[in-house]
């Protein structure tokens, strides 16, 4: 089967020891997670991790599956790229001299769509919001200047269809008050 | 649901170890096994003072509490409850949680933790058990506030013992131990993000019985999902009604009366001939509470694939893990065949079963009677089964250890009752046996329980003899001795040209050595001293020790060799 990238998502509830429990799944099956954000989500003390990996689809179910066994876990889904809108973000912190030496920087800036956040007498930092690619090209056209640190966040998407999981929190809330 | 609160409990400050023990009376623990040590002193303090209304068994090492809690929920279907002190007590504990994990027992284990102050400075007998015990357990949680032990409990205990069982570990730092607050137990009910028994979706029952009422060649294959879903009568009904013959898991061993004429026997590496070989030949494979694990399907590519399989299945991430399901049944077991058994026609398949029975006939001749009836001089291992098995009347709990003995117990062993064989089946655990049936003879008190280890995985937990003089425990040991580390010998001799590398045992006087423990202690070498030396084992109140010499390199069979399918199971 081919493999691809396949973004999960989990919803859980807040506990310290649940990271570990959800990296461990993916240690088990040897599969490396390509990157990991993790944040409140639109629900009030739900947790929210969004996961990307490269696999084949009967690992990402198998391991969707697993996650979603967790006592913790409330919820996981997985989806293809074409069945979300996804961005990562990156800061690219550079020499200020360069700001004003070289005019090209400027240019790159503009048509990269990206943000100046701060300058200061010795550096200033560039903020980049997009797809992967757009962030490597951008890293790329910096790079002769000399780039003082890089950073870039992981895969952060939200699910073009509905993700039933208000649902099921409401479901279980009506079991308790009945 | 109103939780129940005694009031009693109600809103009195007390210590949060006196708390961990009015919460196992709540959830109606009488006993727990377990042994003490700095950073759980508190809580045996509680102990001392509860002790006519808490039983605690010192084991010999945490490992054997653990097994024991197994044992007990096992034939018991009870939570097993063991207590063990931070540190080394703690990572005693890891062989039996991994097991407990794996074969799906229903146990919590409570550890002792230094200071909340402590925590992460590499304190005296700090460990991260927590950590540790992640990919073990279906649930941990590390305490450091009194406040939260009656709901932690609570829920340790629920998620325990619903959906699929499993083992959670609950560490309680000691700070919390000593710290005074107000008590109030609720009984958990419900985790909204854990929902134990996934609805049913009634098409797929229907889908099912269609499929199965169309059969030219059905074929039912249990596991423990049965027995944890105490659906026995349901699992009869359903093969009576329907007609189709039933094979067996390991662990699904005893949820059907051994001597049913539509029970063909166990399916796996060391199963019957019949069940493994028609699972290549059958229409219809009828899974009912169990996992296709490895050494039951041999090489998956080639298992059962031109069969259509219906599985049955409590946990949603079994089904299509190993073998892909026409009609995936989710729910409790019970309740799904219950739902099922109006829509299943009355049905024989005299055809079908006579190609059991011919496959059957085929290994009785070759590997069961020479078993059973030995014309060499060497006692079997299967004749001493059979004994067992005429001397307790098929009656008898039995608890194996790991190797061939176990599977020598599986195939020749027979049972009336259900919850009646103990193994560690999914772990293998050499050492598993001694301690487990001391659990066992605990959880079912009227029954004679017979624990069968090999001379290797005997001495793995021989130390609990101890326990079993001190605590009075009525079991029944045989070991089953072949001067080897017989199962692992067998595969030398098979697959590594009998190259024996450290497989031979040079033995103790295990006689004296139980005698030494004050149990009553026999040695057998002779056919002829067999059955008056089980006779009296069985009828000797108490403990009895029983070492039978059997012939040393005797191999068991049928045999799947790794790799292969269940069609090239081996007879010789
Ligand atoms: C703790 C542990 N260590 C090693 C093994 C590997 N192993 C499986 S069976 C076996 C031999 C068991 O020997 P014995 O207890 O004498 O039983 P026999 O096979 O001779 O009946 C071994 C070493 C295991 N299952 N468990
Ligand atoms: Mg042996």
């Amino acid at each position: 089967m081919e493999e691809k990238f396949y973004t999960i998502t989990v919803y859980t509830e807040n506990n310290v020891g649940l990271l570990n429990r959800v990296s461990g799944i993916f240690l088990k099956r040897h599969i490396n997670i390509e990157s990991m954000n993790a944040s409140r989500s639109e629900i009030k003390g739900v947790h929210k991790y969004v996961i990307l990996v490269k696999t084949t689809e009967d690992w990402v179910r198998k391991i969707t599956g697993q996650l979603e066994k967790q006592i913790e876990v409330i919820k996981a889904f997985y989806h293809t790229d074409e069945e979300i809108i996804y961005q990562e973000s990156a800061l690219f912190k550079i020499k200020s001299d360069l700001l004003f030496d070289e005019r090209q920087i400027q240019n790159i800036i503009k048509e990269s769509n990206s943000q100046i956040v701060t300058v200061s007498r010795n550096f200033f930092v560039i903020a980049k919001t997009g797809r992967r690619h757009e962030i490597e090209e951008l890293s790329n056209e910096l790079e002769p200047y000399g780039i003082m640190q890089f950073v870039r966040s992981g895969r952060i998407s939200v699910s073009k269809e509905t993700m039933e999981i208000s649902n099921i929190l409401e479901k279980s809330q009506e079991i308790k008050t009945n | 649901m109103k939780s129940e609160v005694t009031k009693a409990q109600k809103k009195i400050k007390i210590t949060g170890s006196e708390a961990v023990i009015h919460c196992l009376l709540a959830e109606g623990v009488k006993t727990v096994y377990g042994y003490p040590g700095g950073a759980i002193m508190p809580i045996y303090d509680e102990l001392f003072k509860f002790q006519d209304k808490l039983h605690h068994v010192l084991t010999r090492h945490e490992q054997g509490a653990v097994h024991a809690a197994q044992g007990f929920a096992r034939v018991s279907g009870k939570v097993g409850v063991a207590f063990a002190t931070s540190g080394p007590g703690a990572t005693n504990l890891v062989t039996g949680l991994a097991d407990a994990q794996i074969d799906s027992n229903p146990v919590v284990c409570i550890t002792g933790q230094v200071a909340s102050h402590l925590l992460g400075s590499d304190a005296f007998q700090e460990t991260d058990i927590v950590g540790i015990s992640t990919p073990i357990t279906k649930w941990n949680y590390q305490i450091t506030d009194a406040n939260e032990i009656p709901a932690i409990l609570a829920k340790a205990f629920y998620i325990a013992r619903t959906g699929r069982p499993g083992p959670v570990l609950i560490d309680i730092t000691k700070d919390a131990q000593f710290q005074q607050f107000e008590f109030e137990y609720k009984k958990c009910t419900d985790i909204r993000s854990y929902k134990p028994v996934p609805d049913i979706d009634i098409t797929k029952v229907e889908a099912a019985a269609q499929l199965i009422n169309a059969a030219k060649k059905p074929m039912i294959v249990f596991g423990q999902g049965i027995l944890l879903g105490n659906a026995e009568e349901e699992l009869k009904t359903f093969i009576e009604k329907s007609g189709i013959p039933a094979a067996w898991t390991v662990l699904g061993l005893s949820a059907l009366d051994s001597d049913h004429p539509l029970n063909v026997g166990m399916v796996g590496m060391h199963g019957n001939y019949a069940p493994n070989l028609l699972t290549n030949e059958c229409d219809v494979l009828i899974a009912l509470g169990m996992r296709f694990d490895d050494r039951v399907t041999g090489d998956l590519s080639r298992y059962a694939k031109q069969a259509k399989v219906i599985h049955f299945e409590i946990d949603p991430s079994e089904i299509d893990k190993n073998v892909k399901a026409a009609v995936p049944v989710l729910g409790n077991v019970k309740e799904t065949l219950q739902q099922m058994m109006p829509l299943i026609e009355e049905k024989t398949y005299p055809e079908w079963f006579g190609e059991f029975k011919r496959l059957y006939d085929i290994e009785f001749e070759k590997v069961i009677q020479p078993e059973l009836e030995p014309t060499k001089e060497g006692l079997t291992m299967a004749e001493v089964i059979n004994q067992i098995n005429k001397e307790s009347n098929n009656e008898a709990i039995v608890v194996s250890d790991v190797g061939q003995h176990q599977m020598f117990t599986c195939r020749y062993a027979k049972f009336k009752n259900s919850k009646s064989n103990v193994t560690s089946g999914g772990l293998g655990t050499m050492g598993f046996a001694l301690p487990a049936s001391m659990g066992a003879a605990m959880g079912a008190p009227n029954r004679p329980v017979v624990a069968i280890a090999g001379d290797g995985g005997y001495q793995m937990t021989i130390q609990e003899l101890g326990t079993i003089y001190q605590t009075q425990i009525p079991v029944k040991i045989v070991v089953l001795n072949n001067e080897f580390l017989g199962m692992v010998r067998q595969w030398q001799q098979l697959f590594f040209d009998k190259r024996y590398a450290s497989t031979e045992m040079i033995n103790p006087d295990f006689v004296k050595i139980a005698e030494g423990y004050h149990i009553p202690a026999k040695k057998v070498t002779k056919r002829e001293e067999l059955a008056d030396a089980i006779h009296e084992m069985m009828t000797t109140e108490g403990a009895y020790f029983l070492e039978v010499v059997v012939e040393k390199e005797d191999n068991v069979f049928p045999m799947i060799p790794t790799g292969s399918s269940v069609s090239e199971c081996r007879l010789s």
